[in-house]
């Protein structure tokens, strides 16, 4: 026999195990082995004291479906379990998981800085519509690390981007900015939804809390919409006075100070207690679970969806009717580095290209491939494309799409996890027709 | 609040109501490297319910400052100290693990000034495994991830916590991991591992006591409190299936309505 000491090792569940059981027990929901779809709107209270506690946050339960549900408690343990974090609150979609982050941290004259390649519906909130709330932002290019800690100001509440930028694929250096953010005690909040956990922690890279668009790669299947926001719990709300709304007593809650009574889980805690109660983007139940069903297989399909994009750059980067390939797997592509390091299970399924002929060809590309659907979504099972200066990113004004990196020629594509083979035919298809108005030109 | 014991300044969380000098006081005394925020799904009923529910961060934990104390006996001292400098004569007390030989300890020391106690995974004595402790003096954050790893039971493995939303190992490792670790899990495990006194101040307590304990508890196993238990004159014992160690959050309202049910009884509020 061996006298060797066993190493004493942590025995927590993994990744794999976490994304199908996470957040549930059968054994307290009648031992129903899939989490049950709990479609009511209330919740039985035992007696008026009973009532009570709940409102006055004294004990965990549930009072309302807007502010909190079990099927949608489920699904917010489950993600915020695979991010490493202490708590998430799951919204109606990602757009408004971003606004309620926003209204969270923020009030009337603060600024955000943000990072200007952003989702076009994204850019128009931070752009357009918060300054009707009072915050203001400053846009700075993901790569202009420096240019984050110059755009501080004394009233910047935190700095917002996309841990790889829609559509061009440009990288925040994440470890970089959190740390200019930390530095003036500032959060640093992330758009992840194209990595998913499965390709990238935020909270491990310096991020304070993440965001996701579950509609995407998340849920997978293209059929639900739904958001999250996820808290990383390390953050000191109290380091500085820039945070009242978090430190002193809420006069919503008889003078409760979020962050004393809740400590790692205080922001998240606010915004359900206040934003849920406020705006109420809740996050309906048949929607959670039709989430959950995708998280299960969330590391077999981005596994599948990596694979598929890394042949999908070769097949594009060697083809003729392409003039440039945007993914970060390319080894010229400016963030390469970052991303083995950022991304180390894989570099996304999201391909930015610009096809040869300019917006003309772009448009006959999309109007002609018939696998992979032409249409505004991201990160379902099946090949998504889109031409972004005339859909996701229309609404911008030229000068905006030059800031925001978009070109005329740029086409996104979403790769799905079909037969990698029929991909690539149904390209050819595209391509051919992309080429034909250019050779009638050239006569 | 904030207010001074012996020079230092110490956070206790008031469970979002003013203090009230007039209210019967109830100390919370959490575990090994943990802060007040252990116990918010108790502290904050209490508030609202005729107390003055007070959760101590332990000396050098989570808000308080100074150094973390060295002895289970001086935490004992400790806590009463607190009981004097929030301005009251006697108070009941609530511990979870660590938190239970201080309370024990301080319950024997000061018998009439405590009016009630609650022990929740409790036990005479917690000898620390030495590969654990040895972890955690030196820093390494892995003390933490065991420490996770055993304080839940198969179950709270799994979450589901009673605050929508919240995963509670990842909570409580971000708890432990607040401060420098070896500053305050290393020196907790060691006052733990050191302290003997544990069945011989059981033996001394003569004041209302609860212990509950859970099927699940690796960390202090069920025939260990009730070991503890035998010993005071009395002694309720309230056993919760299918939980572990953290049973104040695995099972955050069963805990809470047999304290409520314990401490009303036996140490009622002030009626509004």
């Amino acid at each position: 026999m061996s006298d060797k000491k066993k190493e004493l090792k942590p025995n927590t569940y993994k990744f794999d195990t976490l994304s199908l059981h996470a957040g549930y027990q059968p054994h307290k929901n009648a031992g129903s082995r899939q989490v049950p779809i709990y479609q009511t709107t209330s919740y039985l209270f035992d007696d008026v004291d009973h009532a009570a506690a709940l409102f006055n946050l004294e004990r965990g339960g549930h009072i309302y479906s807007r502010i909190s549900n079990p099927t949608v408690g489920v699904l917010e343990e489950r993600v915020a379990s695979l991010e490493g974090g202490t708590a998430a609150l799951a919204t109606s979609s990602g757009m408004s998981a971003i606004f309620l982050t926003v209204m969270t941290l923020c009030e009337a004259g603060d600024h955000l800085v943000v990072s200007s390649q952003l989702y076009g519906g994204t850019v128009n909130l931070f752009r357009l519509t918060l300054p009707k709330f009072g915050i203001k932002c400053t846009f700075v290019k993901p790569r202009d690390t420096e240019g984050f800690k110059k755009a501080i100001q004394k009233n910047t509440k935190g700095i917002f981007g996309e841990l790889v930028g829609n559509p061009g694929n440009e990288i925040m250096n994440m470890p970089e900015i959190a740390k200019i953010a930390h530095d003036a005690g500032i959060p640093l909040m992330v758009d992840a939804t194209y990595q998913t956990p499965y390709l990238c922690k935020p909270f491990e890279h310096g991020a304070d809390i993440v965001i996701h668009s579950l509609t995407k790669w998340m849920a997978g299947h293209g059929s639900s919409m739904a958001g999250i926001l996820v808290e990383g719990g390390k953050f000191d709300w109290m380091q500085n006075d820039k945070f009242p709304t978090m430190t002193k007593p809420y006069e919503g809650y008889h003078g409760l100070s979020f962050a004393e009574e809740f400590g790692p889980t205080a922001f998240t805690m606010k915004a359900r207690a206040e934003g849920m109660r406020d705006f109420g983007p809740c996050l309906s139940p048949q929607n959670a679970w039709n989430v959950l069903q995708g998280i299960e297989t969330l590391s077999v399909r981005m596994k599948k969806h990596c694979s598929n994009a890394e042949e999908m750059v070769k097949y594009l980067s060697n083809h003729e009717s392409v003039a440039w390939v945007s993914h970060p797997s390319v080894p010229d592509h400016p963030d390469h580095e970052l991303a083995k390091k950022l991304l180390p299970n894989g570099r996304g399924s999201m391909i930015a290209f610009g096809i040869k002929g300019g917006k003309d060809a772009g448009v006959a590309f999309i109007n002609n491939v018939k696998l992979a659907s032409h249409l505004a979504n991201v990160g379902d099972t099946r090949t998504l494309v889109i031409h972004p200066a005339s859909g996701t990113h229309s609404q911008m004004d030229e000068a905006t799409l030059k800031f925001a990196g978009l070109s005329h020629d740029m086409i996104r594509l979403s790769v799905g996890i079909e037969d990698i083979d029929d991909i690539k035919n149904d390209f050819e298809i595209g391509f051919r027709a992309a080429r034909k108005p250019r050779l009638v030109s050239n006569q | 609040m904030k207010f001074k014991v012996n020079g230092h300044e110490v956070f206790a969380s008031t469970g979002g109501r003013p203090f009230d000098k007039k209210k019967p006081l109830i100390i919370f005394v959490h575990g090994s490297g943990l802060t007040h925020m252990t116990w918010v799904l108790q502290t904050r009923y209490f508030a609202f319910h005729g107390y003055n529910s007070l959760a101590v961060d332990l000396p050098g934990h989570g808000l308080s400052s100074g150094e973390s104390l060295k002895s289970i006996e001086e935490m004992a001292d400790w806590v009463s100290n607190v009981i004097d400098a929030v301005g009251h004569k006697e108070a009941s007390l609530v511990g979870h693990s660590q938190g239970c030989l201080v309370t024990v300890e301080c319950t024997s020391r000061y018998p009439t000034k405590i009016k009630t106690l609650s022990l929740m995974g409790g036990a005479g004595a917690i000898p620390m495994n030495p590969e654990l402790l040895s972890l955690a003096e030196n820093n390494d954050p892995k003390a933490v991830d065991l420490m996770m790893d055993w304080a839940h039971g198969p179950a709270g493995h799994f979450g589901g916590h009673p605050v929508p939303g919240l995963y509670h190992i990842n909570t409580g490792t971000m708890l432990a991991k607040s401060r420098t670790i070896q500053n305050t899990l290393g020196v907790d495990f060691r006052a733990c591992d050191n302290y003997k006194n544990g069945f011989e101040a059981a033996k001394k307590i003569k004041c209302p006591t609860l212990s509950i304990l859970a099927t699940d508890d690796k960390m202090c196993p069920v025939k260990e409190g009730k070991k503890l238990a035998s010993l005071i004159d009395g002694s309720q014992v309230d056993i919760i299936d299918n939980c572990g160690h953290m049973m104040l959050l695995e099972e955050a309202d069963r805990v809470l309505t047999v304290l409520k049910k314990f401490i009303t009884t036996n140490y009622p509020p002030l009626s509004s």
